[in-house]
This record gives C-alpha cells, sequence and structure tokens, in this order.
C-alpha cells in the first residue's frame, strides 16, 4: 500500500478562511498567526526562551572550559628556568634586551639596585614601541605616544597604554639572574 | 433527511468513533488562542502542539463535531489526526486496522465507492450561520437532492429510531 493520505479532488488542503472571502481581503493578523504548518515561521515564546537559555548556557560552558584550559595551563609551567644575564654584566641602572622563553617578543632587564632586578615585556601595551627604561626617575617611558609606565610594577602611570607590561619573574642567585615565569595582566 | 440518533452513554455501551473532519477553516485552530493548532499541506488538522497549548479548551468548547479531546494530565489538546504518524508511512490508522468487525475501515475513494454503489459523498456541513467544508466525506444516497447536511435543522427533527439498551434483563424499551 503506498502513501494513506493524498489530496483529494474538491477538498482544498490550504486552509480556508471562515467568511470564505479571499486571502487578500483577510485581516493582517491572519497573515501573522496561519493555521498552515507550511506558512507558520512564527517563533512561540517557549521555544525562544529555550533557545535563549541553551545557546547561553553553551556559552557558559565554553568560558567554564577556557578558564579551566588556563589554570591547567598555569598548573604545568611553559616556562624553563633559564639564564640571561650574570650579576657583574650590568651596573645598577643598566638594561638588556633578551628573549625568554626563546623565540618570545624582546624582554627588557633592567638592574634598579645592587640586588634587584625588573623585566618585562619590551612592547608597549599599546601599540607594541619598543619601551625605554628611565631609571633615575623610577618609570619606563614609551616614546612613541608618550606612555609612561612604573618601573617597580610596570603599571601604566600616564599616557594612552591602559594594562601593565607584561612581568618576567626572575630569581637572583650568587651570579646570575635567570627568569622563571611571565606574568601577563589584564589590568 | 438527516436522522441523527443519539448515545445513551448511562444506559449503553454503544460507542461511536470520533474521527476529526479536517475542515478546510477548522473552528479550533480559529478560536486557539496560542495559536497551537496547525494544518499540514495534506489537509490533516494536527493535534495541538506540546509547546505552545496551553490546555485552555477553547477548541474543545469549538469544534462542531466535537472532535478536540483535552489530556488535563499531559496539559494538551489532544485529537484525531488520522494517526499521522501511520498514515503519512502508508499504514492504516490504529482504529481501522483494529477494528475485528471492519465497522471502522480504512481505504481509498475508488474502494468505498465499490463498497457504497449507491452513495455519493458530501462533505459540506451547516451549522445554523456556519458553513463548513471537510475533508472527510459522509456517504449519503445517490437519489437524495441535498448537497449539504443542516445539522442543526436535522435536530430538531425528532428521532425515528429505538432505544438501544443493553440490559436485556429489563424487558425491552418502548420500541
Amino acid at each position: 500500500m503506498t502513501s494513506g493520505i493524498s489530496s483529494e479532488p474538491g477538498t482544498p488542503s490550504q486552509t480556508v478562511p471562515p467568511d470564505r472571502a479571499s486571502r487578500e481581503n483577510q485581516p493582517r493578523w491572519r497573515k501573522d498567526f496561519p493555521i498552515d504548518w507550511a506558512e507558520a515561521d512564527y517563533v512561540s515564546r517557549r521555544d525562544l526562551i529555550k533557545y535563549v537559555v541553551l545557546t547561553s548556557g553553551a556559552f557558559a560552558v565554553g568560558q567554564a572550559y577556557i578558564v579551566w584550559k588556563t589554570l591547567q595551563a598555569k598548573a604545568q609551567s611553559l616556562y624553563p628556568r633559564s639564564l640571561i644575564a650574570g650579576l657583574e654584566e650590568l651596573p645598577v641602572g643598566g638594561a638588556k634586551t633578551f628573549t625568554y622563553p626563546e623565540g618570545s617578543t624582546p624582554r627588557l632587564l633592567v638592574r634598579t639596585g645592587p640586588e634587584e632586578f625588573v623585566a618585562y615585556d619590551q612592547q608597549c601595551t599599546h601599540l607594541q614601541c619598543p619601551v625605554v627604561p628611565k631609571v633615575s626617575e623610577g618609570k619606563i617611558h614609551c616614546p612613541c605616544h608618550n606612555g609612561w609606565f612604573d618601573l617597580k610594577t610596570g603599571a601604566p602611570t600616564a599616557g594612552p597604554p591602559r594594562r601593565p607590561l607584561p612581568r618576567v619573574l626572575l630569581d637572583v642567585q650568587g651570579q646570575a639572574v635567570y627568569a622563571v615565569g611571565v606574568e601577563s595582566k589584564t589590568l | 433527511m438527516i436522522q441523527l440518533d443519539y448515545v445513551d452513554r448511562e444506559k449503553s455501551t454503544q460507542t461511536i468513533p470520533v474521527v476529526c473532519m479536517h475542515c478546510d477553516s477548522p473552528t479550533c485552530a480559529e478560536v486557539c488562542p496560542a495559536d497551537a493548532i496547525k494544518k499540514t499541506e495534506d489537509g490533516i488538522v494536527q493535534t495541538a502542539r506540546k509547546p505552545r497549548c496551553i490546555a485552555c479548551n477553547n477548541c474543545v468548547l469549538a469544534c462542531p463535531f466535537g472532535v478536540p479531546k483535552m489530556s488535563t494530565s499531559a496539559s494538551l489538546m489532544m485529537k484525531c489526526d488520522m494517526c499521522y504518524d501511520r498514515t503519512s508511512v502508508g499504514l492504516k490508522p490504529m482504529c481501522a486496522s483494529v477494528c475485528p468487525s471492519q465497522a471502522l475501515a480504512f481505504g481509498t475513494r475508488e474502494e468505498m465507492a465499490k463498497l457504497r454503489p449507491n452513495a455519493k459523498a458530501v462533505n459540506t456541513f451547516q451549522f445554523g450561520g456556519q458553513m463548513i467544508k471537510t475533508k472527510v466525506n459522509l456517504m449519503v444516497p445517490k437519489a437524495t437532492m441535498q448537497e449539504l447536511v443542516d445539522v442543526t435543522a436535522a435536530m430538531h427533527v425528532p428521532t425515528i429510531g429505538h432505544n438501544v439498551l443493553d440490559d436485556i434483563f429489563d424487558g425491552g424499551g418502548e420500541g
């Protein structure tokens, strides 16, 4: 037996309005709420709520996954301990550039005191210009747009940059300075 | 002349199938405030859409044929949809396939014409001021001049049927 439902002659399958007038002469709400399935593209409130809840739920799960992955990456450190300078290599107030980890953007190591070193990313957080340390003033200067950072913390103090410079964590042991990690803050 | 008979539900075990007539202008869908009753392209008026139906009972009260039934437990109007899941894939509706005496049968128009050679199909019904054309047809004698069934007029014609009593010890009815 083939399909039991077939269009029979004389019985239109399209819905006829109760007043049997033409479809053009019908009030507009009939077009908005059609009885024929094929014309009904109106999304019900419940469908919309379901869609919105499930979609935002999926976004929340995605965010949680990103957080989890970041924590995971932090737990297994990507940063090896590496020697970047000897203690006597730099005078107090001196600076040198290095890369850490291998192949990174240039980093800036500054000796601020006999036993005190700080190291930051050399790129300004505004538009990636190389920054210049001003050790006597306790600041880091970006000449491109006159941006200023605090030498001790890397926090932006003046000018266009809004985010602190990524900081390279250091470990001074004996006569050598080691880099042990990178700390990127967004605020 | 169309004669109407009534089932005495209190006393009789007689049943009548309430088959949806699949109107071209379905009153149930017209009165639905939730836009839940839809008609598919083949002209079958479907059970209310579950996400939309608010179980308000409007369709149950409005249908002139008394087809929609409210399932209170499911908060959903369910009606005869010709067993759409079955008929759309070529199976017979459940009622017709389980009826042991084939009082309910499902077949093509040609088969029905062969079974009822002296009858013609009428699918226009009048309920007071409301005229309804249906996809489901009623077989009436060919000789009749009637092109439509005036249901509400026929309701006022006294029935000529007999009382159907299932209690055989009752001594029988009056006729």
